[in-house]
């Protein structure tokens, strides 16, 4: 089964995002900030991160630098899910090392078949 | 006038039990145990069959004594006195209630297009008590509609002294 | 997470969890836009308001409350730019903001109750909040990205539910539609980026995706290749040439490189000049008719049954843990007990009585901590009830044109949250009533020598083991002389009665009294101290009032801790045990026949130190039939009630002991029965009634209102 790490500060978010995943069939934990969120990626492998941008502590972009150092998270699939979507905003996330970029409100079918899609 | 619903599922489990010398039945389902019979703590100003309230688990529990809601003569209370504990519905509440009978008798399969309704046989028990009556060979068998046994808006305020069965 | 729930009430919990954070992210903002007000203009409070504004756009564009997330997201766009100082914050501007606050309040209670909010007040508010955008529609970016080419659909309500149902929901440009065209074939250049790889992609899951799409053939294009010894595993030099046969559109093929469009280079083109055709069928609907499709779900949410908070709160995780560590104890409490009956053979008598009393003492304080730390968790800071009154001080001070401030003291403090829930009503109508009688206007003030400015103060703390609220104000104070006419007109008191200042004070807490008459200012409202009082005592409290005319008035608000258990007092009557409310109880007389009176042939008086204290058989609260009552008291426990300011002396067979006692409602498997407040269980497993002493006092002064002389002095 397939981990996957959701980092975003809006609980309901959180459970929301959770729930479509674990209904899908993945293994789902998630942390409130960038750094409970980093925390989380460095005591276990995860297979895939979503994150949310704005955040308290560590925002998105600062915790995607951070987990694009770490050996394990170098090539693994990081996905931002924001309610930005500006170019300037994606160009960034890209600089800062995202797979992908994903706008909310997010479609719970789509997401689920882009990360099986990630996870091969 | 009770009638088995169409509705009602095939067959249904009763337990049943001795109330002076009639063999009554409540659906096994909403059973949730028997027990001997303890001493109550008594309800002020509440009808003549709500014996009281007992610590059942840690919870606080009525028993109603069968035989006085029904109008019937009353019994001894002894070692063989038996409470079922049931559940009972009314309006999207259910209560856990203790009723006072002689005896438990056994617990039976009745198919429901078995089920007669009553007809006129005696007025003993008001019609809104009886669910229906089953025959177990040869033998009759009260099936009890608990849920109508008590009147909850009813019990808070004080009876007459001469309660009859009457709903 | 429970397997068991059923999506649908996963669904609604979640849904839950987002209200609740709707709510708490406008307190937030609310508070942060007073503090602005009051000159705090600091970057973080700033801040703080936009990250509020924030996540309840993020999160009703993901719940599908289009509605909420667009009004939501032209507040947060006139935010920012008070954040970037383009916009300087002005008290015009907060008023703009807390109006805003109101309809997003207004819009978060209707998501709750599926009802609808008003509209109209909304599109003004929005109105305004354009205006001070410069008046340009287009100022304001789009809200959601709805009209993103990269989402053709947006999660409105159906598509979240999808997830509650786990399905997948067969959407339009998911499944080919139907072409009546054949395959077309399509060139596609791809060259990612060199740092494709470096950002999590894998050319393959393009490939894969594409594949799905139709017939994939791929040719590598290796020009990209250094040396050797210039390579770097981790970096991207390939390109490939593609050819897809698909019936699938251009869109539709974009779409498969949505997530890396910005990592690489695309092109897409057809073999063949495409033939006319109207937009793809496959294409979701023209936005702008989602966008109506949105606006009609958004504001109606299905009828739901408008439940509030059904009886869920949130615990610190320190609070779980402290139970958890004292539950681990009482498994070790247990374990000794059971080893020193195990060891029990060759020690015997005192030895073993010894042990076993030590074990016992043990986990008598073990389940006292335990008890102790279940009814903490129960426990929330008065905070969340008082933080709905700066607000309301703030409009209702400036409607009525008076300066006031409100002063908060000891908002940690803690209660139980029943209690908590319903202290809030009460203390709301204190709080107007001191705002609109209580103060004065500026002139008066001014005029009697006081700072224009007047103030509330609103203070809570533990006293004894209680919880004590005051409500007080510097304002006019009570007006002894108009209460006492007016007692005197409702034929409340006598005209020669003499009463002290506070006795004629305690009358505003009477039915029929209009707080109106209570205050020299003669003002159309008023809410019925009565009603403020008799809410107070439904919780178990006091509630008292201290007043100085000319200095202000205080009103004393004294709360139990919990409603769940009880200091209690048993008694017992006609050989069954019964549960007095230590609290009630002022004192314990031994009768003497000599001062009994009897009224009227039936009624009883007790001359307590020249008062006229009506006297209760409990046998006959009671009702236990077949007791008689008896005639003759001397010698018999009467134990002094006090509720409302009325005693009652109530005879009783005999004290037994006082302890704490855990509060059963009778409406669980019962009914709710007059006179008692509930039952509970004793020690030995016995189940006790407890007397309910208010009711019992009112009945009786009810009973024998007749006899009102005899009875009203006894109030002190």
């Amino acid at each position: 089964m397939s981990h996957v790490l959701i980092v975003d500060d809006s609980r309901s978010i959180r459970e929301l995002l959770g729930g479509v995943l674990r209904n899908a069939g993945f293994a789902v934990t998630s942390a409130s900030d960038g750094q409970q969120g980093l925390a989380s990626a460095r005591g276990q492998c995860f297979d895939l991160v979503i994150t949310d941008i704005n955040m308290p502590v560590m925002n998105g972009f600062d915790l995607l630098a951070a987990l694009r150092t770490l050996p394990d998270y170098a090539f693994k699939p990081i996905l931002i899910l924001s309610t930005e979507f500006s170019q300037e905003m994606k160009q960034q996330g890209r600089a800062a090392g995202a797979t992908g970029w994903m706008v909310k409100p997010f479609d719970p079918v789509k997401l689920v078949d882009v990360i099986h899609r990630l996870l091969g | 006038m009770s009638q088995p619903t169409t509705q009602a599922r095939e067959l249904s489990q009763y337990l049943t039990f001795i109330l002076d010398g009639e063999e009554y039945g409540v659906p096994i389902l909403k059973v949730n145990g028997i027990q001997g019979f303890e001493r109550t703590t008594p309800i002020p100003n509440a009808p003549a069959y709500v014996m009281g309230i007992i610590n059942l688990r840690g919870e606080v529990v009525p028993i109603i004594n069968l035989r006085k809601r029904f109008g019937l003569q009353e019994g001894t209370l002894d070692a063989h006195t038996v409470v079922i504990v049931v559940r009972v519905e009314q309006a999207d509440k259910t209560r856990t209630v203790g009723l006072v009978v002689d005896a438990v008798a056994d617990v039976y399969d009745i198919k429901d297009e078995n089920l007669h309704s009553t007809p006129d046989f005696g007025g003993k028990i008001s019609d809104t008590f009886v669910r229906g009556l089953g025959m177990i060979n040869e033998k009759l068998v009260i099936l009890l509609e608990i849920d109508h046994l008590i009147d909850w808006k009813r019990v808070a305020e004080p009876e007459p002294e001469a309660a009859t069965a009457a709903a | 997470m429970h397997n068991s729930t059923s999506g649908h009430s996963q669904l609604e919990e979640i849904r839950h969890i987002f209200i609740s954070e709707c709510n708490d992210g406008l307190d937030l903002i609310e508070q942060g836009l007073l503090e602005l007000e009051r000159g705090n203009n600091t970057l973080a409070i700033v801040n703080d308001i936009f990250r509020g504004a924030h996540s309840i756009k993020g999160g009703a564009a993901t719940f599908g409350y289009t509605n909420v997330a667009e009004f939501t997201h032209v507040l947060e766009t006139l935010l920012d730019r008070v954040r970037t100082e383009e916009l300087g914050v002005t008290p015009p501007l907060v008023q703009v903001f807390l109006e805003a606050v109101d309809v997003l309040r207004a819009m978060v209670q209707a998501m709750e109750s599926g009802e609808d909010y008003d509209d109209a007040q909304a599109q003004t508010v929005q109105a305004a909040l354009i205006g001070w955008l410069g008046g340009e529609q287009d100022a304001v970016a789009p809200a959601v990205a709805m009209t993103s080419a990269t989402s053709t659909t947006h999660a409105d309500p159906t598509a979240v539910s999808a997830m509650a149902s786990g399905q997948r929901e067969a959407k339009g440009e998911d499944s080919l539609a139907p072409q009546t065209a054949p395959g077309i074939l399509w060139d596609i250049h791809f060259k990612p980026a060199p740092d494709f790889l470096r950002n999590g992609n894998q050319p393959q899951h393009i490939f894969r995706a594409l594949a799905e799409l139709g017939t994939l053939t791929l040719q590598p294009l290796l020009d990209g290749l250094p040396d050797f010894s210039a390579f770097e595993p981790e970096t991207m030099y390939l390109a490939w040439s593609l050819t897809l046969d698909t019936q699938a559109d251009a869109a539709r093929i974009r779409e498969v490189f949505d997530w890396v469009e910005l990592d690489a280079e695309i092109d897409i083109t057809p073999r063949q000049p495409l033939p006319e055709k109207a937009a793809a069928p496959s294409h979701a609907p023209p936005p702008a008719q989602e966008a109506a499709v949105a606006e009609q779900h958004a504001p109606r949410l299905e009828r739901r049954g408008g439940k509030k908070d059904a009886g869920s709160i949130r615990v610190d995780i320190e609070k779980i843990d402290v139970l958890l560590n004292l539950v681990g104890e009482l498994v070790i409490n247990q374990a000794m007990l059971n080893q020193v009956t195990r060891n029990r053979s060759g020690r015997h008598g005192k030895e073993l009585a010894g042990e076993l009393e030590q074990g016992l003492l043990l986990l008598e304080r073990t389940t006292r901590e335990l008890q102790e730390a279940v009814m903490e968790i129960r426990m929330l800071p008065l905070s969340v009830t008082f933080s709905r009154f700066p607000r309301l001080v703030h409009d209702l001070s400036a409607r009525l044109n008076k300066q006031v401030e409100l002063k908060i003291t000891g908002e940690q403090t803690e209660l139980d949250k029943t209690v908590l829930e319903r202290i809030g009503d009460p203390l709301l109508h204190l709080i107007r009533n001191a705002l609109d009688h209580g103060i004065e206007s500026m002139e008066q003030r001014q005029a009697g020598g006081k700072p224009a400015t007047g103030e509330i103060h609103l203070g809570a703390s533990h006293e004894g083991g209680s919880v004590v609220i005051r409500v007080s104000d510097d304002g006019a104070g009570l007006n002894t002389e108009r209460i006492f006419q007016k007692a005197l007109e409702k034929g409340l008191v006598e005209a020669d009665a003499k009463l002290s200042d506070s006795q004629i004070h305690d009358l505003i807490f009477r039915p029929g009294f209009s707080t109106a008459d209570v205050v020299t200012d003669v003002s159309g409202r008023g809410v019925g101290m009565d009603v403020v009082r008799s809410n107070i005592e439904e919780i178990g409290g006091r509630v008292q009032v201290h007043s100085e005319r000319g200095k202000g008035s205080t009103f004393r608000i004294t709360l139990p801790l919990t409603l769940a258990i009880l200091d209690g007092q048993l008694i017992r009557v006609a050989g069954e045990v019964y549960v007095l409310p230590l609290l009630s109880i002022v004192e314990t007389v031994q009768v003497n026949a000599a001062l009994i009176n009897v009224i009227s042939g039936r009624e009883v008086v007790y001359r307590l130190r020249g008062k006229a204290v009506p006297v209760v058989d409990m046998r006959e609260v009671c009702r236990i039939a077949g007791n008689a009552v008896l005639e003759d008291y001397s010698g018999k426990q009467m134990i002094i009630v006090e509720s409302e300011r009325r005693h009652v002396g109530l005879i009783v067979d005999e004290l037994l002991d006082q302890h704490q006692v855990v509060i059963k409602s009778l409406e669980t498997n019962f009914v709710k029965v007059p006179g008692m407040l509930g039952a509970t269980i004793l020690g030995d497993g016995t189940v006790s009634l407890i007397l309910d002493v208010t009711t019992l006092a009112q009945t009786l002064h009810r009973a024998r209102r007749g006899d009102d002389h005899a009875v009203a002095t006894i109030t002190h």
